[in-house]
């Protein structure tokens, strides 16, 4: 009876141990071309229960606004979009309508309206060339995906925006060029975007550089997984049931199994 | 076996006609199976779970997709953002890959382990292999369809591999491609062929089912089913074992949907393809990475090519390259240990496949190359001559040790 109760603990033991290796080496093979680690940062957005902080996103949303969207896009996402972060119809509209889109007129001129909810976030350039011309020839990327597309993402973000110091008196820094201590080769062609009281925050809250890094990384990390709280609230209601099932399936194959198992003992 | 006997009037006449019933009842629920297989037969069943899930998720998603590279990009993100549940399926059918193949491989190293590819299942074996190989070329054209920068470059650089080719070579690239580059024609053909090869696969999953139903499954003793008291019916034993075998490996599955779906991808797949830009460092997707490690090992690109499909092409052969007649590894204490060196050497290889092409890990990759090549073409041949295998049981229900039954005695058994 011991032993066999060793044995079922060495089945369980290979089904997890397998499991866990085969991401340990995954993960470990991902992270191996990074050479610089981010400072670690605490997000209300990760782990399983994780969801995103409404307020900070908000601020995140103005940091966005009338700082990074001056150079920066964030084509995937529609005006209409910033209802899950805690925005009525009327303030979407009023968002919205601050920006204008080309659009064809009866007479089939192009013509100008105000955005509208249903309309994707305008793009401060029209495309990338122009976004380069403008820039010394650094094309500053889109957004939308800017946390999905680095490796540790939020903490990369939250570093780069808060990791501009001095160069150290060796590097040579190019014109237009700065110096990012989290960036790869540590010369990047965005300057400084994030100061003291760089913005004005609508709720009060004192707008510190570490501040609106964090803000406006939880604001672009939703825009990056809008699905995230959905995904991981079902998750979690998943892997209940599943493990209820599991469970239940174990029993069925031990009562099921029992005359078998003792016919041959 | 006695025929069974339907009570619906609709099933009764219909399977008078087309005996399709019967024939679901024979392979499916009397379907004599061993009855000492362990958690590790579960892989099978798993495998073909996976495949379909794979097949059902991928028609949804390709009902949304827009096989173009201006809009392939945009229309998988258009799936994650505005269809409904289009990130559930998604990820599901991203991640079902890889679980796809972490199930595949777990059931390829359960047949290395207890010689299930022996006399007489080597056709069995060789379907499945054939399986693998199918499964890696759908796998490396659905990875193409997001159109992000690995998309791009990875299939950038597996293509280019065909013209290592002598004297065809450069010609075969371009009619893969459809052009001089990867470009629109390239991701249309292999949005075709990622719809097309799964169905490929299904009817390859058919003949293997219907080799394994021929002889029945191996077994952890790897001895010959003597008789009705070593078998038990497939259901109800090992529809429930199948069924607690699919909750697990569903929680791990799950757990990765909806908490870590991007874990086993990489981060440049989602900044769009961009054909003037190179990653800093093109890497597979984790499952193709062994082979990737035994591609670069090799200083000569037609030799590597040579070798990493040799990878596989050794594979279709090991039936014959195995002399030992004794299938399970329980037996073969010398080829047990040698086993889990081949298992550290593949995973030593997936590792090294992963990490940039210099210094140590060259000199790692060749001699894990070297090992998994050895393993084969040496130590399966020629180790049988050498190794003392430990006595066989008489049979499944009886597998008390008898003096008399050695491997000698066994081995003549089965000739008879």
């Amino acid at each position: 009876m011991f032993l066999k109760s060793i044995k079922k603990v060495k089945v369980c033991l290979i089904y997890i141990s397998t499991f866990i290796s085969v991401f340990l080496i995954t993960n470990f093979s991902f992270a191996a071309g990074d050479k610089i680690s981010y400072p670690q940062k605490e997000w209300t957005f990760s782990g399983i229960t994780g969801t995103f902080d409404r307020a900070s996103q908000q601020r995140g949303l103005q940091v966005y606004k009338e700082v990074c969207s001056s150079c920066h896009g964030l084509r995937l996402l529609a005006y209409r979009n910033l209802k899950a972060i805690g925005y009525n119809d009327n303030e979407i509209k009023a968002f919205a309508a601050e920006n204008t889109v080309n659009t064809i007129d009866d007479e089939g001129e192009v013509i100008e309206r105000a955005a509208r909810p249903s309309d994707k976030f305008v793009s401060p350039y029209p495309n990338q060339q122009s976004a380069r011309a403008a820039n010394g020839g650094a094309y500053p990327p889109d957004l939308s995906l800017i946390v999905k597309a680095r490796s540790d993402g939020a903490n990369y973000l939250h570093a780069l925006l808060t990791g501009y110091v001095d160069a150290p008196s060796e590097k040579k820094v190019p014109d237009g060029m700065y110096y990012n201590k989290y960036y790869s080769g540590n010369l990047i062609g965005m300057p400084q975007p994030l100061y003291e009281d760089g913005v004005t925050y609508a709720d009060g809250t004192k707008a510190t550089p570490e501040q609106m890094a964090k803000d406006v990384t939880a604001f672009l990390a939703w825009a990056s997984e809008p699905e995230l709280e959905e995904r991981k609230q079902t998750g979690i209601a998943v892997i209940l049931f599943l493990l209820v099932l599991t469970l239940l399936s174990y029993f069925a194959m031990k009562k099921i199994w029992a005359p078998i198992k003792n016919r041959h003992v | 076996m006695s025929k069974p006997k339907f009570k619906n009037p609709v099933v009764k006449w219909i399977d008078y006609r087309l005996p399709i019933f019967t024939f679901m009842d024979h392979e499916l629920n009397h379907y004599p199976t061993p009855k000492n297989l362990n958690y590790f037969w579960n892989f099978g069943s798993l495998a073909g779970i996976a495949l379909v899930t794979m097949i059902i998720t991928g028609i949804v998603l390709s009902m949304n997709y827009t096989a173009h590279v201006d809009y392939a990009f945009d229309s998988v993100e258009r799936i994650m953002r505005d269809v409904n549940h289009g990130w559930l399926i998604r990820y599901i059918h991203m991640n079902g890959a890889s679980f796809f193949f972490i199930v595949v491989f777990i059931h390829i190293f359960r047949g290395l382990y207890y010689g299930s590819y022996k006399a007489p299942r080597e056709l069995l074996w060789i379907l499945g292999v054939l399986i693998l190989l199918l499964m890696m070329a759908t796998a490396f054209m659905g990875y193409v369809l997001p159109w992000g920068q690995m998309s791009f470059w990875g299939a950038t650089v597996i293509t280019n591999l065909f013209s290592a080719i002598p004297v065809v070579g450069e010609s075969i690239v371009t009619w893969l491609w459809g052009g001089f580059s990867v470009d629109n024609s390239t991701l249309n053909r292999f949005f075709s062929l990622h719809f097309v090869l799964p169905f490929v696969i299904v009817g390859v999953v058919i003949l293997h089912l219907i080799a394994l139903h021929r002889f029945g499954s191996n077994n952890p003793i790897g001895i010959d089913v003597k008789g009705t008291q070593d078998t038990i019916p497939f259901s109800p034993y090992y529809t429930i074992k199948d069924l607690f075998g699919l909750g697990v490996f569903l929680t791990f599955f799950a757990a990765a949907v909806f908490f870590f779906p991007n874990f086993m991808g990489h981060p440049d797949n989602y900044i769009e393809a961009n054909p003037m830009v190179t990653p800093a460092h093109i890497v597979p997707e984790w499952y193709f990475l062994p082979f990737y490690a035994i591609l670069r090992a090799i200083p000569d690109k037609l030799g590597g090519v040579l070798f990493m499909f040799g990878a596989i092409a050794v594979l279709f052969i090991l039936p014959w390259l195995d002399r030992s007649p004794v299938r399970s590894s329980q037996f073969r204490p010398i080829f047990k240990i040698f086993f889990w060196v081949l298992v550290a050497d593949c995973i030593l290889l997936g590792y090294l496949g992963a990490m940039p092409a210099e210094g140590i890990y060259v000199i790692l990759s060749r001699i894990a190359t070297a090992y998994y090549f050895f393993h084969f073409l040496v130590l399966f041949p020629l180790l049988p001559y050498i190794e003392k295998t430990k006595p066989l049981p008489i049979s499944i229900s009886e597998p008390v040790l008898s003096g008399a039954a050695t491997a000698s005695a066994f081995a003549t058994r089965e000739k008879k």
